[in-house]
């Protein structure tokens, strides 16, 4: 097998563990849309969403991670956190230290898929709503969800251990 | 500990809010949220890096098209013709289409239709040359973007799209941050108030002069959204709400921004 079909494999391979695009230099081919996880619905009940996404664990150490990483969550962008190794957190949202104390596990889900949800105004990204609820998204990010399922699913799994 | 910082960020947003209400009234250019040496450079011809690109557009103005003529022939030498307080109110209602037309592209029409040259590409460095260097002739001056009359339907068209219109897959409009935000930092950027006052101006992080379209391309980018085309009706329409949002703050080109 040549070099780079052996890494076309690989990518293939990793793409369902949330290995997208989104950050990476132009070079990274865009996966075709068979390649695009299909969408789970979810429902807010009462300002939440109970059970998680897909029936998925959430893993808190990749979803810290995930948090961090400029072209998934960054939540770094808009939010302090607990997390010293990295400079410049941004003033705009609310810090989320303790933030498990405040809002329970589908509380939290709800506020990651969509923010809007609760406030139609906020300038909070919505990491998990339906593709073709987005106007004029470029055509690299076109027919995807910021994050994938289990990323969402990481992501409140880390926000939990933040009591 | 972690209920202080909570309370003491919710104090802050209170002030945000509050200050934002007032912004809104209250417009202020990006030049009061520059560090010194920012300022500095902006402020020192010499230093100030668009400069040379306001010096290349005086001599496209100066230069002579296929018709024998240049912009100096109607506009005076060094455009001392043309008046700095009309300047100052573009966009302006196009009196044959009956639309807003923006400086560059009333620049761009002139220069082929009436100097018979070659067409300029909306945004390219020569069309922006000559923007920077018209509208240094104006520096200083107060901005002053005419929108009743006529005008009230773009006005309002320009507003929707920056206060309504959510792009992109992080689902963002212009208002989501600068109507909201500004003095806050997003990550280790101070959040601007999203004025345009100093535009075409020159932006450290490109290393060259850009226009207002280039950066409202760049914004939509950022939030993973397809911009509108240079020139384009809508991006005319940004631009004239824009300009006018700033109406009252001093033109500043070329400005020196992140």
């Amino acid at each position: 097998m040549k070099k780079s079909n052996l890494a076309v494999s690989i990518m293939i391979a990793c793409f369902p563990l949330g290995i997208l695009a989104a950050d990476v230099p132009t070079e990274t081919p865009t996966p075709k849309p068979e390649m695009i996880e299909a969408y789970q619905t979810w429902k807010n009940t009462d300002y939440s969403i109970g059970s998680p996404l897909g029936g998925l664990k959430g893993n808190p150490a990749n979803g810290r991670k995930v948090a961090i990483h400029r072209g998934k969550g960054n939540c770094l962008a808009c939010h302090q956190m607990p997390i010293p190794e990295e400079e410049f957190h941004g003033e705009v949202g609310p810090p989320l230290d303790g933030i498990a104390s405040r809002y329970d596990e589908g509380q939290l889900r709800l506020r990651i898929v969509n923010m809007q949800e609760l406030n139609p105004g906020t300038l909070m990204p919505p990491f998990y709503k339906h593709p073709d609820q987005f106007n004029r998204v470029s055509k690299k990010y076109q027919g995807r969800t910021i994050l994938t399922v289990q990323e969402v699913e990481d992501v409140v799994a880390y926000l939990m251990t933040l009591k | 500990m972690k209920l202080k910082a909570t309370i003491i960020w919710g104090v802050c947003m209170l002030t945000a809010q509050l200050s934002a209400s007032v912004f809104s009234a209250d417009v202020f250019s990006g030049y009061t949220l520059l560090k010194q040496e920012t300022k500095e450079m902006q402020d020192d011809d010499f230093l100030n890096q668009g400069m040379a690109t306001v010096e290349k557009g005086g001599k496209l103005f100066a230069s002579i098209g296929k018709n024998g003529k240049s912009c100096e022939t109607c506009h005076g030498q060094g455009g001392k013709k043309l008046d700095p307080k009309v300047i100052a109110t573009y966009p302006v209602l196009n009196s044959k289409t009956q639309r807003p037309i923006t400086l560059q592209q009333h620049i761009i029409n002139e220069w082929t239709e009436n100097l018979g040259n070659a067409p300029l590409k909306y945004e390219s460095s020569d069309a922006l040359a000559l923007e920077a260097f018209v509208r240094n002739l104006a520096r200083g001056q107060v901005v002053n973007v005419q929108t009743g009359g006529k005008m009230v339907p773009f006005f309002e068209q320009g507003k929707k799209l920056y206060e309504e219109a959510r792009a992109g897959q992080l689902d963002m409009a212009c208002a989501s941050c600068h109507n909201l935000y500004p003095g806050l930092k997003l990550r280790a950027q101070v959040l601007s108030q999203g004025q345009s006052n100093g535009f075409p101006l020159y932006r450290l992080a490109d290393g060259k002069v850009v226009g207002v379209q280039t950066r409202i391309n760049q914004c939509f980018d950022q939030f993973r959204a397809e911009g509108y085309p240079f020139g384009s009706e809508e991006n005319t329409l940004l631009e004239l709400y824009m300009n006018a949002r700033g109406n009252g703050l001093k033109i500043e080109t070329p400005a020196v921004r992140f």
